[in-house]
């Protein structure tokens, strides 16, 4: 069994007469490929915000590789390696994917903080961008105003800069969301692509995308934990198919039905 | 751009003063711009710095030393020191409670230098701040009538910090403000410590604003309760807004525009120029720049 | 010195009237208005002239400063309000700044920039003096309307339908739209309202307060402090601190003259440090 690289332990997070959040513990490990599957209001997004920082829990702690990090700062926590998207495309929207990018690029590196030499003019940041840019089909688009980009193309590069903070831990919020029938098999194959030493946390409701993805997955039901098993147990699992699959929801029955 | 700058120093030698005037409000706006433009802080406050760069300089001469040089140190520092200390006020909250802070900060300042006036002359202004000649161990370039001296003074603070400011935008800080002002939570995420960034500009600007206020100090020989007033504030956004934030010429152009555009019209209504700067203003912003600048596109074409 | 704490609230009372069409403005609309004083002296300026000019009684003249002040606004407010809306703050803020300018060298232009008098009836004037406490009966005046106005505020916003779109409007305009509200409408006449009350504080403050072209940017900075620090999401919130700051300032300059308005800005700065939110927002909401 590899090790584990994210971690929480009894999870908590309270608004007033809400628990968004309840007592959740869950195992990420090295290489994972897991998906987190849940009914809307599950609390998938929460539980997100809370290992990414932005939400302080209520009680409980996140471990990365076996150091606490539930008080850390979010963006310190990304320079640890735990990196995410956003399910609602949150992008730099008067750059370009060029300097998006390399403005993370140079994050990464260090050189962030530098005020008196250009954007770009370390060499190890160009190299880093082209590649980056080519393998999420962003060349054509790179100098454009991401304003003016389509919806998919900034799926894309969403994706793309959570890459280019050369995480260790990704969690993908919802990659697919919103993203055209036709753009989202550019987005599958992508995320079927990344290098098997990113552990991946995959949140999803596309059941095609769950079901070819990950190897494990943990069902989430009102912000607690309901079912945790690899990808065929649970995608048999009688009470899950209730709570979740049974809704209506006929892609997970027509994929395996 | 910077020709264009240097030249007006040379052809104009009868308008020095009026261009001294312009160079040093355009500095005053283009410090401005680092905060509103390049990282999205709304500001009503800005003249509490170009204020303290201006009594700094004004009190430095008058009871330390008159060199120009050594005055313009202390109003930076001085403003920066002031920067880095309201920098913090600014860190949290929405846009209202910074405009509040920002606008108290200025209030205050105005209350203070109003109250201690055996320091700062009180409501009359500190008048008689004789500078020292420019290069002083030469005895040369002293500041002259016709205020040629003076300008080439102002021209000289307001290139360097052009330059400076530049090579700052174009950095990977600058980037990195612009991003703050897009999308602070992407910044966060992808790693940008933003408070650091925050302060770190809100400093810079400072000191800029510090230096305007210094020059106007050093170069009008007196300094009064006005340049902490709301007025102030009010106008450099007007400049920023006629001439584009963001790009950071934007000061210069505004600068010149609205200098240009009071001059003309105080000659007209010397009482009244506030309402017609007013409306030009409700108009400007009510219309959007962009289309303000194209006349045809006022009426009708609806843009998508 | 109870004295001193009557002013302050009468000061606060009023205070809150003027001000809390620009909290409802912001809470509302998302609009940051600093051109609401403008409101207020438009009331003053009404009831002067009326009085002066045309001997309409004190008393009357303050629900035809209401009127006229409301008036404006309901003009104002489709015709250039409504359009400013969505756009950031910043705009906002200079939109709102340059129609300040414009009222106030308006005003100085017609009337002229001479403090203007007003002559508060016979029977307001004087004061009662009980024990410690000097009650000056105009002040007195000020706080029995001013709460009449708060009571009545209270009972329109929890007790009539209006005022439960109103809330429903505040809390998120879309989704009130999407139930079917005329949201526009709400806005409207909410708009109009509030500078009725401004245009009503303008009056009923001239005598204490000084009407002259000057006041909506002598005053500004006090109507964003009894908003940023009180709050926009409930009524009590900005009344605390109006109350709050009127208290203050009277006490300030009576005590410490030398300081004056500083200990009211630092005060604030303090607090916004604080709670950037306000004193009194209620937690988790407000924006």
């Amino acid at each position: 069994m590899s090790r584990v690289v994210l971690e929480t332990r009894g999870l908590l997070k309270r608004f007033g007469g809400i628990v968004p959040t309840n007592d959740v513990s869950i195992r990420v490990h090295k290489g994972a490929r897991h998906a987190l599957i849940g009914p809307n209001g599950a609390g998938k997004t929460t539980l997100v915000n809370l290992l990414t920082g932005v939400l302080e829990p209520t009680s409980g702690s996140i471990w990365l590789d076996g150091q606490d990090i539930t008080r850390l700062a979010p963006h310190l926590r990304v320079r640890r390696g735990i990196v995410r998207t956003f399910q609602i495309n949150q992008s730099f929207s008067e750059l370009t994917p060029l300097q998006s990018l390399a403005l993370t690029v140079s994050a990464q590196l260090g050189l962030s903080g530098g005020f008196w030499k250009p954007l770009g003019s370390d060499a190890r940041v160009a190299p880093a961008c082209e590649k980056l840019l080519a393998q999420f089909h962003l060349d054509d688009v790179m100098n454009q105003k991401v304003a003016l980009l389509a919806y998919g193309k900034r799926r894309l590069l969403e994706i793309a800069t959570a890459l280019a903070c050369e995480p260790r831990v990704l969690l993908l919020d919802e990659p697919v969301a919103g993203v055209p029938e036709g753009e989202r098999q550019e987005i599958f194959d992508i995320v079927g692509a990344l290098p098997a030493d990113v552990s991946v946390l995959l949140i999803e409701h596309d059941m095609d995308l769950v079901f070819n993805f990950a190897k494990s997955v943990t069902v989430l039901v009102n912000g607690a934990v309901f079912a945790e098993g690899d990808v065929q147990a649970i995608a048999n699992d009688p009470r899950v198919k209730a709570v979740y699959l049974g809704e209506g929801e006929t892609a997970g029955e027509a994929a395996h039905g | 751009m910077l020709a264009a700058l240097l030249l007006s120093w040379w052809l104009l030698p009868t308008h020095a003063l009026l261009l001294n005037e312009i160079a040093i409000l355009a500095l005053f706006a283009v410090s401005l711009d680092l905060i509103l433009g390049y990282a999205g802080i709304v500001s009503l406050g800005h003249a509490a710095f170009f204020g303290i760069g201006s009594y700094a300089a004004a009190i430095f001469a008058k009871l330390v030393m008159p060199d120009p040089w050594v005055g313009m140190a202390v109003a930076i520092t001085s403003a920066a020191l002031l920067g880095a200390a309201c920098s913090v006020l600014i860190l949290r909250g929405s846009d209202l409670t910074r405009l509040m802070v920002t606008l108290g900060v200025a209030s205050i300042l105005y209350e203070l230098a109003n109250k201690l006036d055996t320091l700062t002359g009180g409501a009359d202004g500190l008048q008689g701040v004789v500078m020292g000649p420019l290069l002083t161990p030469l005895g040369a370039l002293e500041f002259d009538i016709a205020g040629r001296t003076a300008y080439a003074y102002t021209l000289a603070v307001l290139v360097v910090c052009l330059l400076i400011a530049r090579r700052l935008v174009h950095s990977p800080f600058g980037y990195s403000l612009q991003a703050l002002r897009d999308n602070r939570l992407r910044a966060q995420s992808i790693g940008l410590s933003v408070n650091m960034r925050l302060v770190a500009v809100y400093t810079i600007a400072a000191a800029m604003a510090g230096a305007a206020g210094g020059l106007l100090a050093q170069t009008s020989g007196f300094s009064s309760l006005d340049v902490f007033d709301f007025h102030r504030s009010a106008e450099v956004m007007l400049v920023l807004v006629i001439g584009g934030t963001g790009y950071l010429y934007g000061g210069i152009f505004g600068a010149v525009v609205f200098k240009l555009m009071h001059d003309l019209i105080s000659a007209w209504t010397p009482q009244y120029w506030n309402f017609w700067m007013g409306l030009f203003l409700v108009v400007l912003v009510l219309v959007g720049r962009d289309k303000f600048v194209r006349p045809w596109t006022w009426f009708g074409v609806a843009k998508p | 010195m109870l004295t001193l704490l009557f002013d302050g609230i009468a000061y606060g009372m009023l205070l809150f009237i003027l001000a809390v069409g620009l909290a409802v403005t912001l809470g509302l609309m998302n609009f940051i208005n600093l051109a609401h004083g403008a409101f207020a002296m438009a009331g003053g300026y009404i009831t002067v002239l009326l009085m002066n000019r045309l001997g309409v009684p004190f008393l009357v003249c303050l629900p035809l400063a209401f009127l006229g002040a409301a008036l404006i606004g309901a003009v104002l407010e489709p015709l250039l309000y409504r359009r400013m809306y969505a756009r950031p703050h910043l705009d906002q803020v200079l939109f709102s700044i340059g129609l300040v300018f414009m009222a106030v060298t308006a005003v100085d232009y017609v009337v002229g920039g001479v403090q203007q008098n007003v002559q508060i009836p016979v029977w307001l004037k004087g004061r009662f003096d009980i024990e410690w406490v000097g009650i000056g009966k105009y002040r007195l005046f000020i706080i029995g309307v001013c709460a009449a106005l708060t009571l009545a505020l209270q009972w329109v916003l929890s007790n009539t339908r209006f005022g439960s779109q109103l809330r429903a409007s505040v809390d998120d305009p879309r989704v009130a739209g999407g139930l079917g509200l005329n949201v526009n409408r709400i806005f409207l006449l909410t708009f109009a309202f509030g500078s009725g009350l401004a245009g009503l504080g303008g009056a009923l403050g001239a005598e204490v307060l000084g009407l002259d072209p000057t006041f909506p940017l002598k005053f500004l900075i006090y109507f964003l402090i009894v908003v940023s620090v009180g709050g926009t999401t409930t009524l009590t919130g900005p009344l605390l601190a109006a109350l709050l700051l009127g208290i203050a300032d009277v006490a300030g300059k009576y005590y410490v003259p030398k300081l004056g308005a500083f200990i009211v800005y630092t005060l604030m700065i303090v607090i916004l440090l604080v709670r950037p939110q306000g004193l009194f927002a209620r937690a988790g909401g407000g924006k």
